[in-house]
């Protein structure tokens, strides 16, 4: 295994066409701790961007912050913080769930769209992502977006590269708008609520006129006694207000508490990183996107076709997490079909490699569509450099 | 007339009558337009200096029949050219002779409201404001408010990743569409998304969003509603130069508020607004509107909290919105903006977005500029995400006038790029900016773009004058 390690653009510029006149596949990462998603990849050379590193702008008075893709994500976020700010679509860390070590950094949030619970509210990485510098497999470099928030010039190419997983090219540069922090957060906590319940409940406080910026469900299976939780966040007065209304909207409910302060924030990143599924180690872990109201029941039929599954829910329901035995096909065709009959997509997140190599990690998509994402990897990367395969066969 | 048009394929306008003929065996008598004067009504848009009459114009009301359309222009080599309601400001949806008008004006039906997961499914050519008219009855809305927001359709919206005022909180089109209907170049009819959140794939919807009706045709679309807030009601402050007012912005953002929206007005744009719309506005060199949202005591304090700031920027005037009223007063001038200034001069209204820290420098630049013209100009723009909307005036009547009022344009956008920012904010490239794009992106970057591009349509059939400059284009 090789590392190639450009510390310039120009450098990753080099490599890349290096690779690409001796036909070279490279394995595109910034420090690996997500490597293991998606279907195993065969490269004896990996191009990393830890060489490219450091906050090139930041102007928080215009709300935005660009880096070098290998930049450390906690230090994008030490030095937000010190200007009261932070990246709105609060990104999942994989660490804990995929056991990995290193420090994540702010190109592969770009590159694999990873966001959080308050996607539902502000966002996903995509839609903070604002300019990208990438090298295609033709070893240009290229530049989408810019450094302000509002910009339709051209083709949209950073929504399209974020969510890629380094399948398209090289991310050197990433830009991101970013918001004030939030000056204080609450969380109403309902208890005992089974799933649908659940779910109708956090569908009418994301229907409410509050505000809500987090809303998940851990059912009783997971330890907890079953916990539905609905978070404010914004200025401290408003934040009373709304937590009130919201308590007041939920008043039947047996049992409501509003918790707030590091308890509450270490709930919500246990939320966030999926931690009441890290163990046990050896399951498989799915991860679902679909309509709020279909989530319940999707995971039921899960759950009746995966005995030993368990699951909970981010996204007001619209994302559900599953573990389930890792065991045969890791529970891809139960899985697959739940998706066939509610909707949505279906990722597995964690699975030994060898499963990874025989199933689909990501969602099969319809002939023409996969036709359009087969040829649109072309345009970026015709000699199919860029981690071969990893989200499917061509792509 | 600076804008270059491809000239028209002999080819294809010899065959007319059998083009004609081939359409009519596609879709019902009523959907197809032939005659001269009723093409006319589509020889424009919004950027109405420009006209071109398109060889037919199809009107269909199904997607079955824009695939029947599409594959056909597809097997014959004809163009096709997308049209919403044809309110582009960037000329998007203006005709070339030798391409088809494929509108979708007739396809404007609710299909599903779902209150619960907050969405709502429409046939594309719904107007904007209407999605919102029919969730309002639950407290409900569809967020991104473009000014031509009464006739514009989410169609449009789509293809130019639409804005408006209040995106400083809400976003743009692109952060509020789950999924779309589209139908490829061939005729194929895809399913992009969903009403679930985010892409299992390659985000196809996010390179779709915004591509100008180049990559297919949006047929219907299943969009984000969200509850409104209690209440929003704006202030009004009044500032002694560009400078106070662009610090104070940077302030307010500082002390941790997002207003939903922070609109910038200069004293041209408030004098013209003023006479025709009696909004009470004061005499000042420039002014912003922040409106923020809550329940009473919410607008009360962060309200309270702007006004404080603005105390420490010289701030001139302040009138704080205390009722619905009141509130429909501050905003009814910033709405008339456009059409106050339409009554008093020709203009043609610029979109660049700058850096905000860029402003005074800019908006000092901006005068220059249209002065050396001898031409006036009014600034309009959303003060929170630098998105500019220099409006310059000139007397189409004069010969000449409008040329410089292009000059200017042009310049003010070269200005824009040049201090970090872009051509566009939210009005599209369209053809008013396509010979400018070499400004922004160097030969590799769109290289790229249009290799892109060539994935949906090799040949340059679905709006090809628009968005890459005529030469250096990628041939099929």
């Amino acid at each position: 295994m090789t590392l190639l390690t450009p510390t310039t653009e120009a450098e990753a510029c080099e490599a890349v066409a290096a690779a690409a006149a001796s036909g070279t596949p490279l394995a595109v990462e910034g420090s690996g701790t997500k490597a293991a998603i998606g279907r195993p990849i065969q490269t004896e050379r990996t191009l990393t961007a830890r060489g490219l590193s450091g906050i090139t702008l930041y102007e928080p008075a215009e709300m935005v912050i660009a880096a070098r893709a290998g930049t450390p994500l906690a230090e994008i976020q030490r030095a937000l913080d010190l200007r009261g700010q932070a990246l709105t679509f609060e990104p999942m860390d994989h660490r804990p769930l995929l056991g990995t070590a290193g420090e994540p950094t702010i190109g592969a949030i770009a590159a694999a769209n990873i966001s959080g619970p308050r996607r539902i509210q502000a966002g996903a990485a995509r839609d903070s992502l604002i300019g990208i510098r990438i090298v295609n497999g033709r070893g240009e470099a290229i530049k989408s977006g810019g450094r302000v928030m509002k910009n339709v010039t051209g083709l949209d190419l950073v929504k399209f590269v974020s969510g890629s997983w380094g399948t398209l090219g090289f991310l050197t540069e990433v830009t991101f708008k970013v918001l004030p922090k939030p000056e204080r957060a609450a969380t109403l906590v309902l208890r005992g609520l089974d799933d649908a319940r659940a779910i109708a409940a956090l569908s009418a406080a994301l229907g409410s006129p509050y505000d809500v910026t987090g809303a998940a469900h851990l059912p009783a299976g997971l330890g907890g006694g079953g916990q539905t939780l609905i978070r404010v966040e914004g200025l401290s007065f408003s934040v009373d207000h709304r937590a009130g209304e919201l308590r007041r909207l939920f008043r039947r409910e047996t049992s409501a508490d509003l918790i707030e302060g590091e308890g509450a924030a270490a709930l919500w990143r246990s939320v966030r990183d999926v931690e009441p599924l890290v163990e046990p180690r050896n399951a498989a872990i799915w991860r679902v996107s679909t309509a709020p109201t279909r989530g319940p029941e999707l995971a039921g039929v899960v759950g009746r076709l995966l005995p030993g599954s368990r699951w909970f829910f981010d996204w007001g329901g619209g994302l559900v997490w599953i573990s389930c035995p890792a065991e045969g096909d890791a529970g891809t065709a139960a899985i697959r079909a739940a998706i066939d009959q509610y909707g949505g997509h279906a990722t597995l997140i964690r699975a030994p490699a060898e499963i990874r190599a025989a199933i689909d990690v990501f969602q099969p998509q319809a002939e023409p569509l996969h036709k359009l994402s087969v040829a649109l990897k072309a345009s970026f990367d015709p000699k199919g450099l860029f981690n071969p395969g990893r989200m499917w066969a061509g792509v | 007339m600076s804008i270059a048009f491809p000239t028209p394929d002999p080819a294809i306008l010899a065959r007319r009558e059998e083009i004609v003929a081939g359409l009519a065996g596609l879709v019902a008598p009523e959907a197809l337009i032939v005659t001269e004067d009723e093409r006319r009504a589509f020889e424009t848009d919004g950027l109405t200096a420009y006209r071109r009459m398109p060889l037919a114009v199809v009107l269909p009301s199904s997607t079955a029949e824009v695939s029947a359309v599409l594959a056909f222009c597809n097997a014959q080599g004809v163009k096709v050219v997308a049209r919403g309601a044809g309110t582009s400001l960037a000329g998007g949806a203006i005709p070339q002779e030798d391409a088809i008008i494929l509108g979708v004006s007739k396809m404007n039906r609710v299909l599903d409201l779902n209150f619960e997961n907050r969405t709502a499914k429409v046939e594309s050519g719904i107007t904007n404001l209407a999605i919102s008219g029919a969730v309002s009855h639950e407290g409900f809305f569809y967020a991104p408010d473009p000014s031509s927001q009464l006739a514009c359709t989410i169609a449009g919206n789509i293809a130019m990743n639409s804005g408006g005022a209040h995106c400083l909180k809400y976003g743009v089109t692109t952060n509020n569409i789950l999924g779309v209907t589209m139908v490829l170049l061939d005729g194929t009819v895809v399913e992009i998304g969903g009403d679930h959140l985010d892409s299992g794939g390659l985000d196809l919807l996010g390179l779709v969003i915004g591509s100008e009706g180049q990559l297919g045709i949006v047929t219907e679309a299943t969009v984000r509603i969200l509850r409104a807030a209690e209440g929003a009601r704006p202030v009004l402050l009044g500032f002694p130069s560009a400078e106070d007012a662009g610090a104070c912005v940077a302030a307010i953002i500082a002390s941790g508020m997002v207003p939903v929206a922070l609109e910038y007005m200069d004293r041209e744009a408030i004098q013209i607004t003023e006479d025709f719309s009696k909004a009470g506005y004061p005499d000042v060199p420039a002014m912003l509107i922040a409106e923020v949202e809550g329940c009473d005591s919410e607008i009360d304090e962060q309200l309270r909290r702007i006004a404080a700031i603005a105390e420490r920027h010289k701030v001139m005037a302040v009138r704080v919105a205390k009722s619905e009223a009141e509130a429909a007063a501050i905003w009814k001038g910033r709405k008339s903006a456009f059409g106050a200034t339409g009554r008093v001069s020709d203009y043609i209204c610029m979109d660049g977005t700058i850096p905000t820290g860029q402003l005074p420098h800019v908006l000092t630049r901006i005068d220059e500029i249209v002065k050396r013209e001898g031409l006036r100009v009014a600034n309009v723009f959303h003060a929170g995400d630098g998105n500019l909307h220099p409006l310059i005036m000139f007397d189409i009547n004069k010969p000449g006038e409008m040329e410089k009022a292009e000059r200017a344009g042009e310049d003010i956008l070269r200005l824009c790029v040049e201090v970090g920012g872009c051509l566009t904010g939210e009005h599209g490239v369209g053809i008013e900016k396509r010979d400018l794009m070499t400004c922004q992106y160097d030969p590799t970057d769109l290289a790229q773009q249009m290799r892109v591009r060539a994935v949906f349509d090799p040949a340059w059939l679905l709006n090809p004058a628009k968005v890459f400059p005529l030469d250096g284009r990628l041939a099929a």
